[in-house]
């Protein structure tokens, strides 16, 4: 029958025994790259790398000493995260040829253990959007604008290379991540997250996308938006898969000193099957203004399914939650004029020509170097913090957070264990679409659902659930109680399997390469 | 209200990001107004949360024990314009000038 997602030994155990060795699944996730190069995921290839590593995983597999589940799995890392030997360019031209001196501790994490690393994946600016639309080298498609079940449901017409108008994005902003892990080029893929940005293109994409608990996993390499709020990414084809990589990448780094020191210990999800002892909380404020009337469907379905399997399901409320964007909006500029300061053009990254003085260096390197909403965010950020300013917003900002956290803290203290809400007010835009309005308002409506949950730094996961009636995906989020992951994961698990999520039936890639898709399509590596 | 140009001059200097055109400072506006939307809720009593892991965590102070360091080669090695071990800057304390000398001054691309 049809390969279920959710099964462990798939790739994994296809390597351990030889059916398949790491390099030909790091030769075929290339061509694969290569294949499906417009949908614009990756910025950088490491093609030569990633093979050298492959190389070295065989070894290891002939001699039956594999280092783990993750040797020979070749995976990709959004270009903010610091990637010894490659280029990191955080998609601004403030970076374009920084050869990072450095592994950020995550990457370092998996290349221990023997993944592959495939390349670097596109993003918005700084990860600053939530369409993947504000990069400079361009914006990423989503791969299922070019699947089998959005073209049916497109309205045919008159000419043939009208695909190219029709197509959607990835959401962000970590959706070349999400790109690559939903075309099948590799197996998990690391984003990022301070407002949403590895769940709303998880949703778009059709991918599980989570968020840790902040203080988790290693922030240390990361180049930073939102110290207070970002977090680490994790996306894959499977829950299983989401629960393989946090355990290999969660842990106290004395590197980066908010990471909590109790010891971490990675867990394997068990197959729940009664869910009678589980409370799901609703928050109604999560029926947002601009939630589509098919999402709120959905998800009303979703309670449904947990309550006619014998959950508690429980309306709560979450007071704050429209507030959550504001705080967000004043927090993150301030933070983001902070970060953005250490891009002067002296140590690294792009540099002007100016000489009359530091100053005036400094000042058109940055011209140069940020686009308009990383500039916009700085200037609105030192506004913010100006000393006539201080109280009255950062200060006033970080009380309402306060008032945010304390928000669920109350709704899981009244014995809740999950909460479930949509992920996204919509399915996909159209990049024509999404591009008529400004950054901003974009992402002040998209973070919403995302938004209030990173504020109060708890674990969310974005669990695929099902197609539009445009043929795209559809996602719906749980969140979790701090450091529970477990817990989370073995709901949002269930609940995959419940919902059986079609897989993707990519045309362009059957054209291509038949064979290589068709091994793809089959295999989650846990 | 609107932001003053003494406020929007100010800004420049401090981010040393400039506003480039009128939509900058439109949407430095916007960004204020959409904040102002704070002011409704009330906080009265509510500390201000510097952390999400106020609770958990304290910030604590390794050793002081060198671990880690003669990397500057690699530090060198991304910058621009170096000579010997020195990061090289064009000559400071030249403040940027004041708006209306401004157009003159950035030859910005």
């Amino acid at each position: 029958g049809c390969p279920k997602r959710g099964l462990r030994s798939q790739v994994s155990a296809a390597l351990k025994e030889g059916r398949v060795t790491p390099t030909e699944l790091c030769q075929r996730c290339l061509a694969l790259i290569r294949s499906t190069k417009f949908l614009n995921a990756y910025i950088t290839v490491a093609e030569e790398t990633a093979l050298k590593q492959a190389e070295e995983a065989e070894e290891r597999y002939k001699r039956g000493q594999p280092l783990g589940i993750l040797d020979g799995i070749p995976i990709a890392v959004k270009d903010n995260f610091n990637t010894a030997g490659i280029e990191t360019t955080c998609a601004s031209n403030m970076l374009k040829g920084y050869i990072s001196p450095y592994n950020a501790t995550v990457v370092q994490k998996l290349l221990d253990q023997g993944a592959v690393l495939l390349g670097k994946t596109n993003l918005d600016e700084f990860a600053m959007g939530s369409g993947s639309t504000d990069g400079v080298f361009g914006p990423v498609r989503n791969p299922w604008s070019y699947s089998r079940q959005y073209k049916e449901k497109s309205v045919p017409k008159s000419h043939s290379e009208d695909k190219e108008f029709n197509w959607v994005i990835t959401g962000g902003s970590s959706g070349g991540s999400a790109a690559a892990v939903s075309s099948f080029t590799c197996f998990a893929a690391l984003g990022s997250d301070t407002g949403g940005s590895t769940r709303n293109p998880a949703a778009h994409c059709g991918v599980v996308g989570l968020k840790p608990t902040y203080g988790l996993i290693s922030r240390h390499g990361l180049i930073p938006l939102v110290n207070s709020m970002d977090v680490p990414g994790i996306l894959t084809r499977s829950v299983d898969d989401a629960a393989v990589l946090l355990g290999s990448l969660a842990g106290h780094d004395p590197k980066d000193s908010t990471t909590v020191q109790d010891n971490f210990k990675p867990f394997e999800l068990p197959n729940l099957t009664d869910v009678s002892k589980l409370s799901i909380g609703i928050p109604k404020e999560y029926n947002a203004p601009g939630l589509s009337s098919e999402i709120l469907a959905l998800w009303s379905k979703a309670a449904d399914l947990f309550k006619n399997a014998g959950a508690k399901v429980v309306e709560v409320s979450l007071p704050h939650t429209r507030y959550s964007i504001v705080c967000y909006h004043v927090l993150c500029t301030a933070e983001v004029a902070s970060n953005m300061a250490r891009f002067d053009g002296l140590e690294y990254g792009h540099r002007s020509d100016a000489k009359e003085s530091t100053e005036s260096m400094y000042a058109t390197t940055r011209r140069e170097g940020f686009n308009d909403v990383v500039r916009g965010r700085i200037l609105s950020g030192n506004y913010f913090l100006l000393k006539q300013n201080y109280e009255k917003y950062f200060v006033k900002a970080q009380k309402v957070r306060r008032l945010i956290a304390n928000d669920f803290v109350k709704v899981f203290r009244s014995g809740v264990d999950i909460l479930l809400t949509p992920t996204t007010l919509s399915d996909a835009a159209p990049y024509m679409e999404f591009i008529q309005e400004d950054n901003r308002t974009r992402s002040a409506q998209d973070d919403i659902l995302t938004q209030a949950d990173t504020c109060a730094g708890l674990p969310a996961v974005n669990v695929p659930t099902a197609l539009s009636e445009r043929g795209l995906p559809v996602g719906l989020q749980f969140i979790g109680r701090s450091f529970q992951e477990k817990q989370l994961l073995t709901v949002a698990k269930w609940f995959e399997k419940q919902v059986q999520f079609p897989v993707i039936q990519l045309e362009e890639v059957k054209r291509h390469d038949n064979d290589v898709f068709h091994h793809q399509k089959s295999a989650s590596f846990s | 209200q609107k932001v003053s140009v003494e406020v929007l001059d100010h800004l420049e200097h401090l981010a040393l990001v400039d506003f480039r055109d009128s939509e900058g400072v439109e949407r430095l506006q916007k960004a204020i107004q959409f904040a102002d939307q704070l002011h409704v809720v009330n906080t009265d009593g509510v500390e201000p949360m510097d952390s999400v892991l106020e609770d958990r965590w304290c910030l604590y102070l390794r050793e002081d024990n060198v671990t880690e360091g003669n990397c500057t080669k690699e530090l060198l090695e991304n910058a621009r314009e170096k000579v010997e071990e020195y990061f090289v800057a064009p000559p400071g304390n030249i403040p940027l000038p004041k708006l209306e000398e401004r157009d003159s001054f950035l030859q910005g691309s």
